[in-house]
């Protein structure tokens, strides 16, 4: 592996220009709404410096390690097939069936299958490109308009130019599909791939939605600059899992934002893994009176790694109700962030809004930082934060030892029975099993 | 030949400061010995010294299992070996079924045994759960509770001797299992911990306060802690006296001894 010395750097942005966002949609034949779209946003991208660790969202997420002479090269798929990605990710979700699974390697989509169940009810599930060609109306109203917007940030200015693959889900009004939607984004190589999720539920609708980023360990700086848009109408209802696993060397940047209408409910759980260094934004917009979000976290980081998870709850509207709760573990040389804030509108009275970030650390070396925030203009409320971070219970430890468990073994106990709260509010079992893997290999497969 | 637990003159710190100052004593299996002493004598700590705490520093002498000095051993390895300990406190795993626990303590001593152990199967496990629990007249639901969890102080002891029930030790030390039990978990516990006893020919220290429990757990060896040391040792007869005349006498043959030495 080439490891170059890094002398002290600015915050630089990656190698891409207007010339890349040109081709890109040259290539792609796409419409040219879509192609417009991709030049106003980047414009807006060249007008907005990269941020640094003086802009306050960035002030503990230093990456000008990253090495853009990889990372920052449009990835072109060569071949990647859809077997290449493991097995245990292609699983369906619930028993024999897969009701949709729409898989990309590198920037290309390999597999699509979607049910009859989910077809017959007009469920769209497809990937991005296709969606803005064949349902215009539906993209170019959703596509980037109001949830993430190109001037929500710099990174959110450059997928909306850039972004090489995506995913379409449209559940129509009124329709609840019990079959759930699986999605991965699968990595085989170095380079930039900028990853788009668009979920839209009309009022009523009603799915239960898994997206996966992952990568084997690449052997250069890559970097995914990531957007998940999920639009939730009156009275719809989404549950959302997410999980993140990249290989060492991903850098990840992204911005995610959740509208839900007026008592519409939004169940959004995520399990962030891998990755070198990961910034997202993740935000719920509780725009309709009445409408509920809960918003829960599984992260464990160990060696180097660094994740920064941004929160923000806002309560626009009366009578609503958010709920987050993030558990972190972390080992190593790892680093944790999370910021946290709930909002309230003038107006939002009888909100109730709870946010919870509690890390374990296994480490001496490790550090986790947590800055809850409140933010209320509304004089009927009750919003509440806890946190509370501290060392794997020695004592625990030592109880499961008492009874013959290995040292890595009862500590992973006291891992998965910390997570378990998270973890329950998967509701797929096989998804649950691969994160308790996931955990296994941290806690055992130290290098 | 049963296995026997050695302390020679062990002394042991918690944080620089001496707590136990010298303690001897020989558990055979098959014999019941039991400690009785002052709060704050030492009791916890020679048993949490025992099974390799790290809080409680050696600074001399000497514990021997089995012919094992168990100063090498973490303290897995010494519950493999078969010394168990039942908590005074016993400690909340948040979301951890006592079951899943179970089945991985049962595992872990399979593998160590054989590297290539796929462990107990399911049906197995699960009868065995059942019959230890039907033992201790404990409910089946307990089994899929997070492990003391929201347990009431004698449940959570009942579960203490569950785990001792599924892991057959050579020699137990039960800590103040009696107390927070009513009279009927009493009996309940103290007769399964005496069964295990009989039929595992497994030697027991228990480390009361009250002589009720050792109504039904008989001790053949009674010893008394004051200070960090066992001052007293006897037979059953010891117990009820101190019943009746609790530690005064002691003290006083203590401080007696102490000016003449
Ligand atoms: N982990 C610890 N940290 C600090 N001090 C300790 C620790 N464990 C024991 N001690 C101290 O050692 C002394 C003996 O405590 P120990 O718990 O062994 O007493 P005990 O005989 O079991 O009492 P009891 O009958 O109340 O259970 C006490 O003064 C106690 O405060
Ligand atoms: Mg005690």
């Amino acid at each position: 592996m080439a490891t170059r010395r890094r002398v002290a750097r600015e915050f630089q942005a990656p190698p891409l220009s207007r010339a890349d966002v040109e081709a890109l949609s040259e290539r792609h034949h796409e419409p040219d709404w879509l192609r417009q779209a991709r030049l106003a946003a980047w414009d807006q991208y060249e007008s907005m410096p990269m941020p640094t660790t003086n802009d306050e969202p960035w002030r503990r997420t230093d990456y000008r390690h990253i090495n853009w002479d990889s990372a920052g090269v449009l990835l072109a798929a060569n071949g990647g097939t859809y077997e290449d990605i493991p097995a245990a990710n292609r699983q369906p979700l619930l028993g024999e069936v897969q009701g949709g699974m729409l898989a990309f390697v590198d920037d290309r989509l390999v597999h699509r299958e979607v049910d009859k169940k989910l077809a017959d009810r007009g469920v769209i599930f497809t990937d991005l490109r296709t969606a803005a060609a064949k349902y215009p109306e539906l993209a170019q109203k959703h596509l980037m308009t109001h949830a993430v917007t190109p001037e929500t940030g710099k990174f959110a200015a450059l997928n909306a130019a850039l972004w090489t693959h995506g995913v379409f889900l449209y559940v129509p009004r009124g329709q609840s599909v019990t079959l759930p939607a699986h999605s991965i984004f699968y990595t085989t190589r170095p380079g930039a791939t900028l990853g788009h999720i668009l979920v839209v539920l009309e009022d009523g609708a009603q799915i239960d939605y898994l997206h996966e980023n992952l990568s084997p360990t690449l052997d250069s700086d890559s970097s995914f600059v990531g957007v998940t848009e999920l639009i939730i109408g009156d009275g719809a209802n989404l549950r959302f899992v997410n999980l993140q696993d990249w290989g060492h060397h991903v850098y990840e940047f992204s911005h995610q934002r959740a509208r839900v209408g007026r008592d519409g409910q939004l169940d959004w759980i995520t399990g962030q893994m891998g990755g070198r260094l990961v910034k997202a934004f993740m935000e719920i917009d509780l725009d309709g009176q009445g409408s509920w979000g809960r918003m829960s976290a599984v992260y464990f980081p160990d060696g180097k790694q660094f994740m920064d998870l941004d929160t923000q709850q806002n309560h626009n509207a009366p009578h609503t109700t958010s709920d987050l709760l993030f558990k972190g573990v972390l080992k190593d040389q790892s680093r944790s962030v999370w910021q946290g804030m709930i909002k309230a509108l003038p107006g939002a009275q009888k909100t109730d809004g709870f946010q919870a970030n509690r890390t374990m650390i296994m480490s001496s070396e490790a550090r986790a930082d947590s800055i809850p925030g409140l933010e209320i203009k509304a004089d009927d409320v009750r919003c509440t934060h806890a946190s509370a971070t501290g060392q794997i219970d020695d004592e625990l430890v030592f109880y499961l030892m008492t009874r013959g468990l290995p040292r890595e073994e009862a500590e992973k106990l006291v891992v998965d029975g910390f997570f378990v709260p998270v973890l329950d509010r998967i509701p797929f079992e096989n998804v649950r099993d691969r994160l308790m893997a996931y955990v296994e290999r941290k806690l055992l497969g130290q290098a | 030949m049963g296995a026997a637990l050695e302390i020679r003159n062990l002394h042991v710190s918690v944080e620089n400061q001496p707590i136990l100052k010298g303690v001897n004593l020989i558990v055979k299996q098959g014999e019941i010995h039991a400690l009785m002493g002052p709060n704050g004598s030492g009791k916890s700590t020679l048993a949490n010294t025992l099974m390799g705490h790290p809080a409680y520093e050696i600074t001399a002498g000497q514990i021997i299992f089995d012919g094992v000095d168990l100063m090498d051993l973490e303290t897995d390895e010494r519950s493999r070996m078969g010394l168990f300990m039942a908590f005074q406190y016993p400690v909340v795993i948040p979301g951890v079924t006592v079951a899943n626990f179970l089945r991985n303590a049962i595992n872990a001593r399979m593998k160590a045994e054989n590297p290539d152990s796929k462990g107990i199967p399911i049906p197995a496990f699960r009868k065995l759960m059942i019959d230890k629990m039907n033992m201790l007249e404990m409910d089946t639901s307990f089994a899929g509770r997070y492990l003391n969890d929201g347990f009431s102080g004698g449940e959570k002891k009942r579960a203490e001797i569950l785990q001792m029930a599924v892991l057959e030790p050579r020699i137990a030390i039960m800590d103040e299992t009696d107390s927070g039990l009513d009279i009927d978990a009493l009996r309940i516990v103290a007769e399964g911990a005496e069964k295990l006893t009989d039929s595992l020919d497994m030697g027991v220290l228990i480390i009361t306060h009250y002589q009720r429990i050792l109504n039904h757990i008989k001790p053949q060896f009674v010893h008394i802690m004051l200070d960090g040391q066992i001052v007293e040792s006897g037979g059953p007869n010891l117990a009820l006296h101190l019943e009746e005349h609790g530690y005064d006498w002691l003290r006083e043959k203590q401080n007696g001894n102490g000016s003449v030495s």
